[in-house]
């Protein structure tokens, strides 16, 4: 076996290392030191983190199962901004009371599920691509079970493990039928195959693959687990599922539809990607208006978040991709920052509900200053950074060109306005409404400040530094083999 | 570089004022009012200034379309710029945007509370107003557009009175609204902005000389951005954010609000929507026609019966806005130029109405008419101010409404068409109407007998109120007397527009 070839995956490596270092830590270093674990696994984290953002060499491994090229190396780049972020926001967390004692446990799993994403987003053989879809779900369904002590958190965890099985097992019988149909799990011989292939068992193949993958997205119908699952699980987890793994199945989707389904654009998965987008952007807002409780509220939000990101996809070509990316880094940073705080608030008052938050602005003016960039980001208001993503995401669906795009996008555009009276709703009760028995002032733990003033200087710039959304289409550009086959 | 073109600091000077702002303790009210009285006044100074520079310009001989352009690279991939110039109706917007902004924040001298936080918001607020005014690229312009909308929301919920979170959430969601249509419109334009094979551009220049938007397109862009600017010009049946959200908007807000931002509607109907696809312009524009002019007879009717001060202003403000898009989509020379008097005319006027209807709420803690009478002899400096500000509603020669109104009608009579000239009669009759609501207005609170004992004891103006007002009655006095030195200015601005619709067979 040629060895050299683990040198194309030095962020994997890096990843595993990080997991190692964590997992040693953890093990035998003694009781007492046990408490600096987590600023541990966040400064290591961060060191890699930044290391990962050396370029790579673009390449094949292992028999073109495994690739590496520039927008993988950016996606993975994403993710890890993204993941320590999480790690960040976790740190007050699993230091405290019930959880410490397993607090190991937590960074180990993250780490683990990391890396099970990166083999989803390079995976270019079905095989590897499963494996890393299972290692990235198993996992988190013990994380989301991590509060033992409360109940909600099993019923998160069951209702996810139950979805996340069923939902592989629909992919797989998708991939079956793939397999059926051309004889290879590689992902550039099916691309080759599918050329002119209009049978039934394809349609079935493509519908099952989306239904898969839909379901790790939480696309509309597949959604309905989303709403339990993040307001039982402990907020960090929510948050890691909101954005990270969200993002790695956005990213692993976009590869799917476009490299190996690319030949049947038109007419298979157009059609399809473009009744779930509408449905999924639609349903997620108007349920969303209705929650009252945070958790459950910023999960039918990021419902019809994924439904915007995959505007960036149903437009097959490099701008949406571009916009697509942007997206999920500009999400990453809005979402984590709405959690952070919600983590923050949680953790000392225990207190979720949009009523709870009422006069938060006169107690506790910070963390109503990022909640309010946050919502703001997210509803794509200018200048923050949600706006300049939802706008290249729009930019990117309708340079498409048909007149059938203009109205996804014009359904889109509608709900972006819904979306935006519900993220009004929460700046209303910080700073609007009064209340008497407001959250009282409370100092916030140092790593969620820097947690938080991350998110909050992302929101505020990377909007306006053009260079990140330039440097992704150059990016973009240079992938165009993805989209070979498209017809 | 950009930094020596003189535009591109009327969007840093507000963002200085807001860093500013932000360094100012909470408690310190007398920091905070320096910092927003210096901000607001390097405006007023910049905007003189760069009027004086355009008309020596335009003296020495420059007759190109935008002044002052320059651009940087902002987006390469989209070819979106940073790109900056200045037309005549522009020139006359800044200054406009910059006086009422040195009203605006005299007349919220005693804010309360959170002073600071208001400030914020509404320097955040002209940014977006200044920004949209110097921008020549789509994409900033509206940017800068949506930058503006967004502070209404906490300004009326936080500051406002009434039914505000209604009224904000109505306001907002409706311009929002707008935005979205808008939004839409442009990304159309975009891909449709050059011909076949040649870069797309956002450059609203470039757009117009490529000329290149489809005909079958332009049924469908036309239509979407302008309703969507036509939303915040309050055009019916989209006025109704307008009078909820002026009723419960703050002062200095009112003002902002009705004296500014609705004019973005007008200027991006003509400057987006008309000036890019003349094509739709000329074949659907009736349409529009007919909404604005039942936005002008409508608004003044609404006017009469209302007995809530602010109410009458907004409807008034519908009526008057809606002679701007009707004046715009007359497609002629003097006819535009009226729509720009008129939206200076109507940006003062209104500020003024809105100032002084402040001050008097401020005093009675009433804006019912019923309930207030007399007010002549109580506070006749405020009392004189109202009469001012509605006879130069009513369109009195010597003040701003007269020198707009006339040319707006003389403008929309030169058409020989009986469409147009019924359409123009019927908005003629607004002057009579207008005349009714002003008049009955005066008569029963300024006039008629004292309804409040307590009335009696209330004090008149004080010396940063009468700043604000003078202010704004110079303003509309200026316009009233010398309406050819403003004409002037905007002289060349419409000879594109115009050769553009006529180049389509208007």
């Amino acid at each position: 076996m040629d060895y050299s070839q683990f040198l194309l995956m030095p962020q994997e490596m890096g990843l595993l290392l990080v997991f190692l270092l964590v997992f040693l830590y953890d093990t035998f270093l003694p009781q007492k030191m046990q408490k600096a674990l987590p600023v541990f696994t966040a400064t290591v984290f961060a060191i890699y983190t930044a290391l990962s953002f050396i370029p790579v060499a673009a390449g094949e491994a292992f028999g073109g199962m495994f690739v590496q090229d520039p927008s993988t190396w950016v996606m993975k780049g994403i993710l890890n901004i993204g993941t320590l972020l999480v790690l960040l926001q976790a740190i007050e967390w699993t230091n405290s009371d019930f959880v410490s004692v397993r607090r190991g446990e937590f960074y180990e799993l993250i780490l683990l599920t990391l890396f099970g994403m990166f083999l989803m987003i390079s995976g270019r053989h079905f095989l590897l691509f499963v494996i890393g879809l299972e290692t990235a779900s198993l996992p988190l369904a013990a994380l989301a079970a991590f509060e033992k002590n409360h109940y909600e958190s099993h019923e998160a965890a069951a209702k996810y493990v139950f979805t996340a099985v069923f939902s592989s097992a629909v992919l797989l019988l998708g991939i079956s039928f793939v397999y059926g149909l051309t004889g290879t799990l590689y992902f550039g011989d099916i691309a080759y195959y599918l050329v002119g292939e209009k049978s039934a068992l394809l349609i079935a193949a493509v519908a099952f693959v989306i239904a898969g993958v839909g379901f790790k997205l939480s696309l509309v119908p597949f959604h309905l687990w989303t709403a339990d699952v993040y307001r039982g699980a402990p907020t960090a987890v929510t948050s890691y599922l909101s954005v990270i793994s969200k993002g790695a199945a956005a990213f692993a989707f976009l590869v799917i539809l476009v490299q190996v389904f690319g030949a049947v654009y038109t007419s298979v998965w157009e059609w399809m990607l473009y009744v779930v987008i509408a449905i999924t952007i639609t349903v997620g807002n108007l349920f969303a208006i209705r929650q009252r409780n945070l958790k459950r509220f910023l999960a039918f939000s990021s419902i019809s978040q994924a439904g915007y990101i995959m505007l960036g996809i149903i437009g097959a070509n490099t701008m949406g991709m571009t916009a697509m990316m942007f997206y999920v880094l500009v999400y990453i940073f809005s979402n984590l920052a709405a959690f952070g705080v919600i983590a923050a608030i949680e953790r000392k008052t225990g207190k979720v509900t949009t009523d709870d938050y009422n006069g938060l602005f006169k107690t506790n003016p910070w963390l109503s200053f990022t909640m309010m960039l946050a919502m703001f980001s997210l509803g794509g208001i200018p200048p923050f950074a949600g706006f300049f993503s939802k706008f290249f995401i729009f930019v990117g669906a309708a340079h498409q060109g048909s007149v059938a795009i203009y109205v996804l996008v014009f359904i889109a555009l509608i709900n972006t306005i819904i979306s935006l009276y519900y993220y009004l709703l929460v700046v209303k009760a910080m700073f609007i409404r009064q209340d008497e028995c407001a959250i009282p002032a409370f100092k916030s733990a140092w790593s969620e400040r820097v947690g938080m003033a991350l998110c909050v200087l992302g929101i505020m710039f990377i909007g306006l530094l053009s260079c990140i959304y330039t440097g992704l289409s150059q990016i973009s550009e240079g992938v165009q083999t993805l989209f070979a086959t498209l017809s | 570089m950009i930094f020596s073109n003189i535009l591109i600091y009327f969007v840093i000077v507000p963002l200085l004022t807001l860093g500013g702002l932000a360094l100012c303790s909470n408690k310190g009210v007398k920091a905070v009012r320096a910092v927003a009285v210096t901000g607001a006044s390097v405006l007023v100074m910049l905007a003189i200034y760069l009027v004086a520079y355009f008309l020596q310009a335009r003296a020495a001989g420059d007759t190109s379309e935008m002044l002052l352009q320059s651009k940087v690279t902002w987006y390469a991939p989209l070819n979106i710029e940073l790109a900056l110039g200045i037309d005549g109706v522009s020139v006359v917007m800044i200054l406009l945007s910059a006086f009422i902004v040195f009203a605006g924040v005299f007349a919220s001298w005693k804010m309360d509370p959170l002073p600071k936080q208001f400030f914020l918001w509404f320097f955040l607020l002209s940014t977006g107003v200044f920004g949209f005014f110097i921008s020549i690229d789509l994409f900033t312009m509206f940017m800068f557009y949506e930058v503006a909308l967004i502070p209404m929301y906490l300004l009326i919920g936080v500051w406002g009175s009434g039914d505000k979170n209604y009224s904000a959430m109505k306001l907002t969601l409706m311009l929002m609204g707008g935005s979205a249509l808008l939004m839409l419109g442009i990304i159309g334009i975009y891909f449709h902005s050059s011909p076949e094979g040649q870069p797309l551009t956002m450059n609203i220049l470039e757009i117009a000389q490529n000329n290149a938007i489809p005909h079958e397109w332009q049924y469908y862009l036309f239509p979407l951005t302008f309703v969507g600017f036509g939303i915040l010009g309050a055009m019916f049946p989209f006025h109704t954010w307008s009078p909820d959200g002026h009723a419960s908007a703050p002062t200095a807000v009112s003002m902002l609000h009705a004296g500014v931002l609705m004019k973005l509607g007008g200027y991006g109907c003509f400057r987006i929507a008309i000036y890019l696809m003349p094509f739709a312009a000329t074949e659907i524009g009736w349409i529009f026609l007919t909404l604005t002019g039942i936005s002008i007879v409508y608004g003044a009717f609404s006017a009469c019966v209302q007995t809530d001060l602010k109410y009458i202003n907004a409807y008034s403000s519908v009526s008057h806005c809606g002679m701007v898009l009707f004046a715009i989509l007359m497609f002629n020379q003097t006819a535009m130029t009226g729509a720009v008097l008129q939206m200076l005319s109507h940006g003062l006027m209104t500020a003024l109405f809105f100032a002084l209807i402040g001050m008097i709420y401020g005093r009675t803690h009433t804006r019912d008419i019923r309930e207030m009478g007399g007010l002549m002899q109580i506070m006749p400096y405020l009392g004189v101010g109202y009469v001012i500000a509605g006879l130069a509603s009513l369109g009195l020669p010597g003040l701003s409404g007269f020198a707009a109104e006339m040319t707006i009608f003389f403008g929309s009579f030169e058409h020989t068409d009986t469409f147009r000239r019924v359409l123009t009669i019927v908005a003629t009759t607004s002057i009579v109407i207008t005349a009714v609501y002003i008049l009955r207005v005066v008569g029963k609170l300024l006039f008629g007998a004292v309804q409040n004992e307590h009335h009696k004891e209330l004090t008149d103006a004080v010396w940063f109120e009468r700043l604000s007002t003078v202010t704004l009655i110079l303003g509309v006095a200026a316009i009233g007397c010398f309406p050819n030195f403003f004409a002037e200015i905007i002289r060349y601005s419409f000879d594109p527009v115009v050769e553009a619709l006529k180049a389509v067979g208007m």
